[in-house]
């Protein structure tokens, strides 16, 4: 049987985490290629929602990163964001959506080697917990399958 | 005539307020709004015990502001949606006239936030003791568990959005649920649009939720929706001390940011 290979969608910020990413390539660094990268401004843009969305769109798993507290580049973003997931880890816990899929993290534009180790623990976490069947019954593609309609 | 009524028609007559929202008795045994403007309206008043619903959610309705200086007959729900909605920047002090109805049928008069927010120091505000303790049952299940429970329940939801119409903090113009570009929320009555409007729901309300719950008894379909806010409370309490509609200059927990507010899944 062909290895489970998880879909990973990483969100992060411009200034910290994508430059540390950028660092991570351009240093030779190997890490998983299950991982999208998608850069926002900064992680207080990352409305939750966005995150919903993944899910809906067959991710297994997802990074958020950004700058570390202090770090950020609009000075605040970070602090907002993180207020924001305590409440949203809270919330997903309580309607039952496996909090273990969603790894947070603070990289900055320096630690190329630190976001390998997250991306990689990442993937290696995801693919013992398996596929996300739960979400994947009721994603974005169930939507037309209804009555012979179909999204292909 | 009733203390109630007495009291309306001297502030209708006075001019204090144009316009006062409270109870009248509705279809079969059903208790119902009902906005006050003339004095042969003001006959139809009743406060009862089965008069529980918390009536600010019309405040923000521009249909009723346009009536103008309001009064309302409040219970504490309602005085803390009251709170709420002046910490958001949403009523001004002495803009609304409440009246309190007592547990014995008495009235008591707010005039300023000041008096309300002293009231409520000393008033229960906590969540029903059945609630909690549905609340404390979802907890102890596991992850799966909870998603099977909520999945049967948001499978109800026939997105009638009665839970939104009710609900005092729920006052935007524009609803990321009602958005089609992009679209946020899949219309249907699917489950994936389903859940994707609670837990909208639940986010935007989290830290704002003054646990009247307005919206579970509004649901046609008996969601207990309205766990997913009271869930929140305490952890909002316990990490940020911040409880909605106490004050109301109070600041909106997700609003704002401690440099060393705690947690323990960054890495
Ligand atoms: S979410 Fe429900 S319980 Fe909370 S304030 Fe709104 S209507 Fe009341
Ligand atoms: S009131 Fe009930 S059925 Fe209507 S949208 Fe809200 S949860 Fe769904």
């Amino acid at each position: 049987m062909q290895e489970f290979e998880p879909k990973i969608v990483a969100f992060v910020c411009n200034w910290c985490t994508y430059a540390g990413a950028d660092l991570t390539g351009t240093s030779r660094i190997k890490y998983s290629a299950n991982v999208k990268i998608i850069r926002f401004p900064c992680t207080g843009r990352i409305d939750f929602m966005i995150l919903m969305k993944a899910f809906e769109n067959g991710a297994d798993g997802i990074i958020v990163s950004g700058c570390h507290p202090n770090d950020c580049h609009y000075s605040t973003g970070n602090f907002h964001a993180r207020r924001r997931w305590i409440v949203f880890r809270n919330l997903l816990n309580f309607t039952g959506i496996d909090t273990e899929r969603i790894q947070f993290s603070w990289v900055s534009a320096a630690e190329g080697f630190k976001w390998a180790d997250v991306v990689n623990n990442t993937v290696k976490k995801i693919k013992e917990i398996g596929p996300y069947e739960n979400y994947n019954k009721i994603a974005v593609s169930t939507l037309f399958n209804e009555e012979g309609a179909t999204n292909e | 005539m009733s203390d109630l009524i007495k009291k309306v028609t001297a502030l209708l007559n006075d001019k204090t307020i144009n316009a006062f929202i409270g109870y009248e008795k509705g279809s079969a045994n059903r208790i119902r709004a009902i906005f006050v403007r003339t004095e042969d309206q003001v006959q139809k008043l009743i406060l009862n015990a089965s008069c529980t619903q918390n009536l600010t959610g019309y405040l923000m309705k521009h249909e009723v502001k346009k009536l103008g200086k309001l009064g309302i007959l409040a219970n504490v729900a309602a005085l803390r949606s009251i709170m709420q909605l002046a910490s958001e920047f949403q009523i001004k002090d002495g803009e609304v006239y409440v009246l309190f109805a007592n547990a014995d049928g008495s009235l008591t008069e707010f005039t300023d936030f000041k008096s309300i927010e002293t009231f409520l120091q000393t008033t229960d505000t906590g969540i029903k003791s059945e609630e909690q303790e549905m609340i404390a049952k979802l907890e102890a299940m596991t992850v799966n568990e909870r998603w099977l429970f909520w999945n049967k329940e948001f499978e109800k939801c026939i997105k009638c959005y009665a839970c939104r119409a009710a609900c005092p903090m729920c006052y935007c113009h524009r609803c990321t649920t009602d958005v089609n570009q992009p679209q946020w929320i899949p219309v249907a009555s699917h489950e994936l649009g389903n859940l994707d409007y609670h837990l909208m729901r639940a986010m935007h309300l989290a830290g704002r939720c003054v646990n009247c719950g307005e919206c579970a008894t509004a649901c046609p379909m008996d969601i207990p929706l309205n766990l997913l806010t009271y869930q929140l409370i305490s952890p909002i309490k316990a990490t940020f001390d911040a409880t909605a509609g106490m004050k109301a200059d109070a600041m909106y927990a997700l609003s704002t940011y401690k440099p060393d507010d705690k947690e323990n899944f960054i890495i």
